[in-house]
């Protein structure tokens, strides 16, 4: 269905050094809710079983913001018995996109693919569209989420303004008064970005110590928020490889894997970035390539889907979503080395586990991470109530949705206080920021952590011992 | 009889219907009940135009929230000065249609009525607004070390109003009964809009007639209720649960004839045929055994002698029948674990086929091999797809139809299916409906069972709390029917 001649993007999104392929984009986009496939509308026999994990519906209680009230509302407009609305979109956009319906789902409905088609048809149609809106679409996913280079420059530019202090004089002076609202609102809540990026941390290319005689090849994808905010959990991630033998890959600028395009219904760049990031790394030539942002891996994951009518890249995107692991799901496969209990000190810490749901509903990988913290000596886990739901970050929606992000985040926070754990493991960039701002404000010491850290640290320890 | 004459939109897409008097309704229902509790776009109320049930669909007019008895006592005097249909609705989660609204209805939804009010352990009762969902109701007895045991597969997300008004079963049937058993008092707001107390939190109580039964299982139609009072058990201090793997369907059936005629009575007789079985551990994962023609999942509570003992026979009872493993759950957690697979059995065997419809039909338990066999045999006639499972122990199966709904042809192979296995249940001396209720989806079959005195009766007790037709008409069975016209 889709061998139509493709072209060029508008406002062209090569230009990088990779030097990739030119991006193409289908030139009739077969979006839109009345060209999927019925059986996945059908799929929903509204049963109701995914209510009560919906954060929306328990906010609400209304049908419409419940899983099976959208579907409803999205086959009402496939059968053509009601015209997608203002409503309609805004409705899309209230959607966390939190998959916990898919994991509450007995009857196996495919929501991701609902709930980025439905969104796409809102977008084609705009249905939400105005000029402010526009522009920060546009500057945000067609300028800076395809533009590593750029994306790294704006990081910069951000962590110049925090390190020199001018945000401190900012905020001294009372000048956020002079800014809207909703980006005073935002402000504070802003990242504190790193001094080095990952390709300042790490080679493209690093061996193990020990190299067995056929080491295992994978390739790390180091993201694009959390090469900015978070370039240490990168390393973290490929130290622990390294400790496990592997010979890893990392190229030094990668594209954005698409996600924040797919969630936001700009699926033609969804589709460019995804042909890009396979174009710069050949996925039958690793073992496994590892994600370590549960957000990116859930979307990485379906590149087979994404690309599967395209014949150049078909063969290559099984491929790739076959090996696209994530790094504690791939550490658990290979039987990881658990640190030396000796090697590290003797007071223990008391952590908690917050499931990013794109991790746990969106690739389903729950167990691992946990089973990697409990082999970090000194580590107590702590379970806290409702794990699996959404911290209310959930991509942009903090932003967008700032009343039932806030709701979401504080109820978190509670769960996450009641098991008195000082450290919070959680596998995503969004939800790290989200929680980590949350304590912030409070004023509560209890830090955030990828588990992938602490493990690196204990690999650390034994190595500072030995 | 006068009854008002319902508007005419059978499909529900006439969006520019509007019955007489409509927008003074909507302004009258916006002026008591605050505009945020009246929804009336579309976009806002075509998702309350289901329930659970497959294949039926109408849209209503409005949908509104109510906070307490009093606002739902002023909806209903307000729909019958308008002369509005009323159709309540809990989580919409039934399945036979009882809350799918008729056209021209008010949907009243209650779950903003969700209040746990009193945990009275002195005496053993719980009292809770009728939107309370039942797993709610479940954790907060046992928070106070007291047992709640009625547990429909949807106990997540039902509610206590919606479990009473279809008087809902649960795995736990077998030896703790249904809902109807548990409810000890309710607070029921009645189509005039008067509110009364039927019920106490007495033992005993045999003042007047005994009206709170009358709306236990009353699914919508005689009165709203808004609250409920519940009787408590002390928690069993012990549970174990087993899991029998048959090769044969026949020895599952056997099995558990076979315990009961021992006089064992476990608490939960769960039963999966093989289709039910894959598709429950494709979602799950719990470790269930594909290749199985048969499972039973069975769980014995109560003093710790006492089920051990229990455990010991059933298992030794399930192999002495062909039985080719007994698993034992190693904890706690596995046996709420298998709780829960058995819970999603009927939405996962929507895996196979767009449309899953499903019976309920129930017949005494000496009956249960031979109905089983009878509906394999109806399935091939008719060449459908049929997989079944149930409520073993209470004689209770769902044999559901794996179709799709587009599909015309098949759709009326469907509705022959249905007509052979209600004349097979009863000929059986079985009911068409063991915990479902009526509904929309077994009205037609409703006088073939209870015969026409009885059905009669049952018409009677609605025209006289109901006398404007206006509380989820055309449930359960039509009021403007008249015996002699009706086949
Ligand atoms: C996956 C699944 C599993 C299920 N398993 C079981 C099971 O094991 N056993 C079982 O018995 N049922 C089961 N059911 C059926 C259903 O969940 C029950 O009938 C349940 O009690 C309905 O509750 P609800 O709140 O969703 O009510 P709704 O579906 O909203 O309403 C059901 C009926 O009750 C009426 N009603 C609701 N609330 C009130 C009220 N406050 N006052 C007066 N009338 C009211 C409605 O008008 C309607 O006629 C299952 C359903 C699903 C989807
Ligand atoms: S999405 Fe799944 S769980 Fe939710 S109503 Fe539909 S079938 Fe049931
Ligand atoms: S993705 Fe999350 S918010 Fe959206 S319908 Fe599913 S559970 Fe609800």
């Amino acid at each position: 269905m889709n061998n139509s001649t493709t072209t060029n993007a508008p406002g062209d999104m090569g230009g990088s050094a990779l030097n990739a392929t030119p991006v193409s984009v289908r030139e009739t986009p077969v979006s839109g809710l009345a060209a999927l496939d019925y059986s996945i509308l059908q799929q929903c026999m509204h049963c109701g079983m995914c209510l009560p994990t919906c954060p929306t519906y328990i906010e609400t209680k209304e049908e419409r913001h419940s899983p099976r009230g959208r579907i409803s509302l999205m086959r009402a407009i496939a059968d053509g018995e009601i015209e997608a609305t203002k409503a309609f979109g805004e409705e899309m956009y209230y959607c966390l996109g939190c998959l916990a319906c898919t994991s509450a789902c007995p009857a196996g409905v495919n929501y991701a693919q609902l709930f980025e088609t439905a969104r796409s048809e809102v977008e084609a149609k705009g249905l939400l569209d105005s000029p402010k809106r526009d522009a920060i679409r546009w500057f945000a996913l067609r300028l800076i989420f395809t533009r590593p280079r750029l994306l790294r420059f704006v990081g910069r530019l951000l962590w110049l303004w925090q390190v020199t202090g001018a945000q401190y004089a900012f905020r001294k002076l009372r000048l956020t008064r002079l800014l809207p609202a909703d980006l005073r609102r935002l402000e504070p809540q802003a990242p504190v970005v790193q001094a080095k990026f990952s390709h300042q941390l790490i080679a493209p290319v690093e061996r193990p110590a020990q190299a067995a005689t056929k080491p295992r090849r994978v390739a790390v994808l180091t993201g694009c928020v959390q090469d900015l905010i978070f370039a240490d959990i990168n390393r973290a991630t490929v130290d622990v490889l390294l400790a496990n033998g592997c010979e890893v890959h990392t190229p030094p600028l990668q594209p954005c894997c698409g996600s924040l395009h797919a969630h936001n219904g700009d699926t033609e760049t969804a589709e460019a970035l995804a042909r890009r990031q396979i174009d710069l790394i050949d996925p039958f030539a690793f073992d496994a390539i590892i994600s370590n942002a549960g957000g990116c891996g859930s979307h990485l994951r379906h590149y087979d889907h994404i690309l599967e009518g395209d014949d150049r890249y078909a063969a290559r995107a099984a491929e790739w979503s076959r090996k696209l692991k994530d790094i504690s799901e791939y550490l658990v496969e290979i039987g990881f080395r658990r640190p030396e209990a000796s090697a590290v000190p003797a007071a223990s810490v008391d952590v908690t586990y917050h499931e990013s749901c794109h991790l746990c509903h969106g690739q389903k990988v729950s167990r691992q991470p946990r089973e990697v913290l409990n082999a970090v000596p000194g580590v107590k886990l702590h379970e806290c109530g409702e794990a699996t739901m959404c911290c209310g970050s959930a991509g942009i929606y903090s932003i967008t949705q700032p009343e039932t992000a806030g709701w979401l985040q504080q109820r978190k926070l509670g769960h996450l206080r009641a098991t008195g754990a000082s450290v919070v493991a959680t596998a995503n960039p969004g939800c790290h920021l989200q929680i980590a701002n949350g304590f912030k404000q409070a004023g509560e010491a209890t830090s955030v952590v990828h588990p992938i850290i602490l493990l690196a640290d204990a690999y650390r320890a034994e190595r500072a011992k030995a | 009889m006068n009854l008002p004459s319902l508007p005419d939109d059978p499909d529900g897409t006439n969006l520019d219907f509007m019955p007489q008097g409509y927008p003074e309704l909507v302004g009258a229902l916006t002026h008591t009940l605050g505009p945020k509790n009246v929804l009336t776009s579309t976009e806002d109320i075509l998702p309350y135009g289901f329930d659970g049930t497959a294949a039926l669909k109408q849209r209503p007019l409005a949908v509104v929230f109510a906070r307490d008895a009093a606002q739902v006592s002023a909806v209903l005097k307000l729909a019958r000065v308008h002369r509005a249909p009323v159709v309540t609705r809990g989580s919409g989660t039934g399945l036979s249609g009882g809350s799918v609204p008729v056209a021209g209805a008010i949907v009243l939804c209650l779950v903003q009525m969700d209040r746990i009010m009193e945990v009275d352990a002195a005496n053993l009762t719980l009292r809770a607004e009728a939107g309370a969902i039942t797993q709610r109701i479940f954790d907060e007895a046992d928070a106070a070390g007291l047992f709640y045991p009625p547990d429909p597969g949807s106990m997540k997300i039902s509610t206590i109003g919606g479990n009473v008004a279809e008087n809902s079963g649960g795995l736990r049937g077998l030896k703790y009964g249904v809902t109807r058993d548990y409810v000890m008092g309710l607070e029921v707001v009645l189509a005039d809009g008067s509110i009364c107390w039927l019920g106490s939190k007495c033992v005993k109580d045999v003042a007047g007639y005994n009206l709170r039964d009358l709306f236990v299982g009353s699914e919508g139609t005689l009165g709203v209720i808004t609250q409920v009072l519940l009787k408590l058990l002390p928690k069993p201090a012990a549970r174990q649960t087993l899991l029998a793997t048959f090769a044969r369907m026949d020895a599952a059936a056997e099995t558990v004839s076979s315990i009961i005629a021992a006089k064992i009575i476990p608490c939960t007789l769960e039963f999966l045929d093989r289709k039910t079985i894959q598709c429950v551990e494709d979602f799950a994962k719990v470790g269930l055994p594909r290749d199985a023609e048969a499972i039973l999942l069975i769980e014995t509570d109560g003093h710790p002698a006492a089920v051990v003992d229990e455990a010991l026979k059933v298992e030794e009872l399930c192999r002495s029948h062909g039985a080719t493993t007994v698993r034992r759950a190693a904890s706690a957690a596995e046996a709420v674990q298998l709780a829960t697979a058995r819970r999603s059995a009927f939405s996962a065997l929507a895996r196979l086929r767009p449309t899953t419809i499903l019976e309920d039909v129930t017949v005494p338990r000496s009956e249960l091999a031979g109905m089983i066999r009878e509906v394999e045999t109806i399935a091939v006639k008719h060449r459908l797809n049929i997989a079944t499972f149930g409520h073993f122990g209470d004689g209770n199966l769902h044999p559901t139809i794996l179709t799709d709904e587009r599909d015309t042809e098949e759709m009326q192979r469907v509705e022959h299916a249905f007509a052979d296995i209600v004349a097979a249940t009863l000929a059986r001396g079985g009911t068409i409906t063991g915990e479902h209720g009526v509904g929309l989806a077994k009205k037609p079959f409703l006088k073939r069972q209870l015969g026409d005195a009885s059905y009669e009766l049952l018409r009677l007790v609605k025209r006289s709390l109901d006398p404007d037709g206006l509380l989820n008409p055309g449930k359960i069975f039509d009021l403007s029917e008249t015996l002699q016209s009706d086949e």
